[in-house]
């Protein structure tokens, strides 16, 4: 088997016990994506050169007998908005085309203190903003699983990378579902943790009060192991949550006889697809067999938590972007007769369609006439939505709910309609709403087209711990992350 | 011509004299090279978060109580939104409906008569960079020193009348902040600036007239000036029968003309909402109350105390008082030499008369409160006359030497040996009879001539009083 | 369109963006679905409901104040697309 092909926690074990050197471990996945690269397209920016420096740093620290980190000379990938200090991070806008952090965002610090690998930046929906990864300034990422669908977005192009072999394990972000939804497109696990409890510090910020960080991973035991490093109070990030650090890991017990699990009932009366509801329904009765008890409940107002999502989403990107405005970064236009013109033309050539769509969104819904009717009902409705759960978790331990009504388009399906593409979100966006975790893992495939479907659960705030012995015990019951996309099949 | 009333309301910027920024560790400190108290969180760099600095809330609850506000105990910050190039974020993080501070006044007080100016709010926000026209290339330059160093704003109610009014509000805001020690109230820096609202209506209509503001004024003599220039404009305006329009008037002082600035096309839309990256503030009653208990002595407070406990008339402990730094710099002279009507006349006068002439301020002098109280030391123990002591004086504030090493390297000692002043009084005398006839005849004046005589041969070294009495000895004799 | 082509020139104008006619059509025709679709929200009865001020519980979240070494002058111009003598450089700032 080839190396690339294993675990996080497999290849980890491996470098450790000296078993492979971390230059081979890093070979491999390097020529995996020689290999693939050209057909996927998950990777902006490749970290060769560093990356192999810092396999000789820990190789000599490990011959020393050092312990080198729980991640020690893993492979990973990082989403191109997590800044790293001399490597672009361009967010896939042409607006940051060239620009270079002079500092390191908090969860990179705490990867490299882990041991971890950083093989390159993954492309995205051009600031996060899509679900398809297509928005991107500068190229497609192709679903591993049919070169011809979208790996879903706005990660899309670490759940591509994970998937394809081409990381250990990736991160990215989750502003309302763009870690889980693009996890299940391309199925691997996915991971939005609460609200707070990894720091945001040195993520570009698209909507500050819904941005997380999370893990993919290609198992439970993966995410919960990235979970470990990259969680923890950060004095940087006020909106960090200042608790006691945990052991993921030992969530991942497979049991979860007698425990509650909530169906609501109200998401998957529309919009959903049959081939994922009948996945769905099969889930329900895994859980069941698995000794899990069933509840139906209602969450009706979060199943209206699109526009609450939207409205909140972009109010707050209309304002955490203007500071592209060409001056002390980013894209500068040529030619331009004044500053006012210096502005425009900068932000109109720097930034793509949707990008613009939503800076106009936001700045509609916080101009003056607007604000209460729009943003303040948002907030209100925000607050309705947070009970709603609260509520819910007095008598279940986790919600199941698919992760995305469909699976993996065509690209360009939604070209026609953003407000389409938007409802796309409709099952991630609940949980960023109301900060709460939500993990997507494989649920199965379509029969119809053979593309991954995700299951997600969703758990009461900082209740990581029941989100991940879900997770693990379908998980380990059901075997549906074992599979690996035809396109590698049909190769060998 | 009708009567008018001039209708005023100041927006005055203070910045707190904090270590650190608002948001970050770097340095407030002013004048350091462009750019160089800077990091990626205070000039906005992708991806960056803010911390807010506890010191700026506790100056600013100070900054209320000082001045009788209500303390919210639930307080929030929020973001406007604009576009400027000395703003990183493209939005001032600033607070909207819930300010730290809430419904305060001052009492001010104006060619003797008392006024109470009301104070509507007082809020935190941070302050913008430097921006630097570079008459070489024409274009301009951006300095991020200062973005987000944090400021106060305090908001005063339209209750000011004319240039006077403001000016008094502002120099008794001046001495607040700085007994407070929460901003250094350096105004040519400008760590303390006001932003005048000025509107001008007939006596007896009810409605405000159309208002303009003037941004960013930072000396007393700008804002009286302004004021001025500004009510007379307006109501020449109405008078030729135009109308006010409501616009940003830049003032130049140089040439005490304000010019209306070129109108922005998008009508002010700030966009302000909660900033989602700050927590809210949520203060308790011991929490203001600890702060309370610990408010140093007000200025009013002091020039009670002043007058009672140091015998000072009203009117020099009202100007002792009116600067905490005029204020410590009397206590720790008098405690030295004990002598609070010579200290306070020595600040009051020779002493504030060159500080002005320098333009500086008392704690930027070279004189110390110890040299100060060894000079009035020296002259009440007959050491050194007074007027030798005024040239004593302008030594120790031009070179920073202390008195007595002045006094002895020029040989400034008081002469007061009887013996040696009486041959000289003699000898003064025996020169002169034509004096000592006029005296006789009853003209007093010619004493001084004598006396003075007696001066010139001892470059005023003489003990005067020695030398009248002598003087007096001998002729009567 | 419940989002008029002036609303669309005027945030616009506000974001400062530049529209050609044929985005103006396009957004104007784009935002007055997402806003008719954000309309629904005023069917949720919100009488006397607090707006969200912070998902998380948080309040009084401080910095010490400690000052700490600022970043080298070269850093912090290092993405500048113009600079001058220390400083980032903009066309002239009119008043």
């Amino acid at each position: 088997m080839d190396l690339y092909s294993l675990t996080l926690t497999e290849i980890a074990k491996k470098i450790k016990e000296k078993e492979v050197t971390i230059k081979e471990v890093l070979d491999s996945v390097y020529s995996r994506i020689d290999d693939k690269e050209a057909q996927v397209d998950a990777y902006l920016t490749l970290t060769r050169e560093s990356a192999y420096k810092k396999a000789q740093e820990l190789q000599d620290r490990l011959d020393n007998g050092e312990d080198i980190g729980v991640l020690g000379g893993v492979p990973i990938a990082i989403k191109d908005n997590i800044c790293i200090k001399g490597v672009k991070t361009t967010c896939a806008s042409r607006m940051l085309e060239n620009y270079e952090p002079i500092y390191n965002a908090t969860v990179i610090e705490k990867l490299e203190n882990a041991g971890a690998i950083v093989l390159g930046k993954t492309n995205m929906d051009e600031f996060a903003m899509g679900s398809s990864t297509e928005t991107s300034y500068f190229k497609k990422t192709k679903n591993p699983w049919d070169l011809t669908r979208v790996p879903g977005g706005s990660s899309g192009g670490s759940a591509a990378a994970v998937s394809a072999d081409m990381a250990y394990a990736a991160l990215g972000s989750d502003t309302g579902g763009s870690i889980r939804q693009p996890a299940s497109f391309c199925s691997v696990v996915g991971l939005k943790p609460t609200y707070g409890l990894v720091s945001r510090f040195g993520i570009v910020a698209y909507a500050s009060s819904l941005d997380q960080i999370g893990p993919f991973g290609k198992t439970v035991e993966d995410v919960a192991t990235m979970l470990n490093v990259i969680s923890g109070h950060d004095e940087k990030d006020t909106t960090s949550a200042n608790l006691e650090e945990k052991d993921y890991t030992k969530a991942l017990v497979n049991d979860i006889k007698g425990k509650v699990v909530g169906i609501p009932t109200d998401f998957i009366s529309t919009g959903l697809n049959e081939e994922v509801k009948m996945a769905y329904e099969s889930a329900i009765e895994t859980l069941k067999s698995l000794g899990a008890q069933v509840k139906e409940i209602s969450l009706k107002t979060a199943k209206n938590c699109l526009p609450t999502y939207y409205i909140i989403a972009d109010a707050e990107a209309s304002s955490n972007l203007g500071r592209y405005d060409g001056i002390r970064y980013g894209h500068r236009a040529k030619e331009f007769s004044d500053l006012d013109d210096l502005y425009k033309k900068s932000r109109t050539e720097g930034f793509g369609a949707e990008v613009k769509r939503r800076i106009m969104l936001g700045t509609y819904v916080l101009s003056a006439g607007y604000y209460d009717a729009y943003y303040k009902r948002a907030q209100q409705v925000r607050t309705l939505i947070v009970d709603e759960f609260k509520k819910a978790f007095e008598d279940v331990d986790v919600i199941m709910i698919p992760t995305a009504p469909n699976t993996s388009f065509k690209f360009g399906a939604h070209d026609a309609s953003p407000l389409e593409m938007y409802l796309e979100d409709m099952f991630t966006v609940p949980v960023n709403v109301a900060g709460l975790p939500g993990i997507s893992i494989p649920g199965g495939f379509a029969k119809s087209n053979n593309m991954p479907i995700g299951i997600q659960f969703i758990a009461n705030a900082f209740d990581e711990e029941n989100l991940l012995r879900f997770a693990y015990t379908f998980e380990q019951n059901t075997k549906y992350h074992e599979a690996k996309p035809q396109f590698i099949k049909e190769d060998k | 011509m009708k009567d008018y009333e001039v209708i005023i309301g100041l927006e005055v910027h203070a910045e707190l004299s904090t270590n650190t920024k608002m948001y970050c560790n770097c340095s407030t400190s002013f004048g350091a090279d462009p750019n160089t108290h800077c990091c990626p969180i205070c000039t906005g760099m992708p991806g960056v978060l803010p911390v807010l600095n506890e010191k700026v809330v506790e100056y600013a609850v100070k900054a209320g109580l000082a001045t009788n506000c209500d303390i919210s105990r639930f307080s929030k910050q929020d973001r406007k939104n604009y576009f400027y190039p000395d703003l990183p974020k493209a939005y001032q993080t600033s607070q909207y409906d819930l300010p730290l501070c809430l419904g305060g006044h001052l009492d001010i007080n104006v060619n003797g008569e008392k006024k109470r100016i009301g104070i509507t709010r007082i809020h935190i926000e941070e302050d913008a960079g430097k921006l630097i026209h570079d008459a070489y290339t024409g274009d301009t330059l951006v300095d991020m020193n200062r973005c987000a160093v944090p400021l106060i704003e305090i908001v005063s109610e339209p209750d000011i009348r004319n240039a006077d009014e403001a000016v008094a509000y502002m120099q008794t805001l001046k001495s607040i902040l700085e007994y407070l020690n929460v901003c250094d109230c350096k105004m040519q820096e400008g760590s303390l600036r006001c932003d005048v609202n000025l509107s001008v209506r007939p006596v007896g209509q009810k409605e405000f007239g159309t208002r303009t503001e003037t941004k960013n004024l930072n000396s007393f003599k700008a804002i009286h000036n302004l004021i001025e220039f500004e009510t007379n404009r307006q109501i020449k305006v109405i008078e030729e029968g135009g109308k006010i329009k409501q616009e940003t008037i830049r003032w130049d002082d140089a040439k005490g003309i304000g010019y209306a600035m070129r109108a922005k096309e998008d009508a002010h839309d700030y966009r302000y909402f909660p900033e989602p990256d700050l927590a809210p503030i949520v203060l308790s009653d011991e929490y203001v109350n600890n702060i309370k208990d610990n408010l140093p002595e007000m200025p009013h407070i002091k020039k009670e105390r002043y007058m009672k406990e140091f015998s000072l008339p009203e009117y020099d402990a009202d100007i002792l008082t009116s600067s905490i730094k005029s204020a410590n710099f009397f206590e720790k002279a008098n405690d030295i030499c004990n002598n609070p009507k010579a200290v306070a006349n020595w600040i009051m006068g020779d002493f504030a008369r060159m500080l002005n002439e320098k333009e500086i301020e008392i704690d930027e002098s070279k004189v110390t409160p110890e040299n100060l109280a060894e000079l009035i030391n020296l002259i009440d123990k007959g050491t050194i006359s007074s007027k030798i002591a005024k040239q004593v004086f302008e030594d120790m504030f031009e070179s920073g030497e202390n008195a007595k090493e002045i006094v002895e390297k020029k040989g400034l000692v008081q002469m007061s040996d009887e013996g040696a002043i009486k041959e000289l009084v003699e000898k003064v005398v025996q020169a002169n009879p034509q004096s000592i006839a006029d005296y006789k005849a009853g003209k007093d004046k010619a004493i001084g001539f004598l006396v003075g005589q007696i001066m010139k041969e001892t470059k005023g070294k003489a003990n005067p009083q020695i030398v009248n009495k002598l003087l007096l000895e001998i002729i009567n004799k | 369109m419940s989002v008029s082509k002036e609303d669309v020139l005027h945030i616009a104008k506000l974001s400062k963006l530049n529209l050609t006619d044929e985005e103006l059509e396009m957004y104007t025709k784009d935002l007055s679905s997402i806003v008719d679709f954000a309309n629904q929200l005023s069917s949720i009865d919100v009488e006397g409901v607090k707006p969200t001020a912070h998902i998380l519980n948080i309040q009084n979240v401080f910095r010490k104040d400690v000052m700490q070494p600022s970043f080298d002058r070269e850093e912090i111009l290092k993405n500048a697309p113009s600079k001058d003598a220390g400083c980032i450089s903009v066309p002239k700032v009119v008043e």
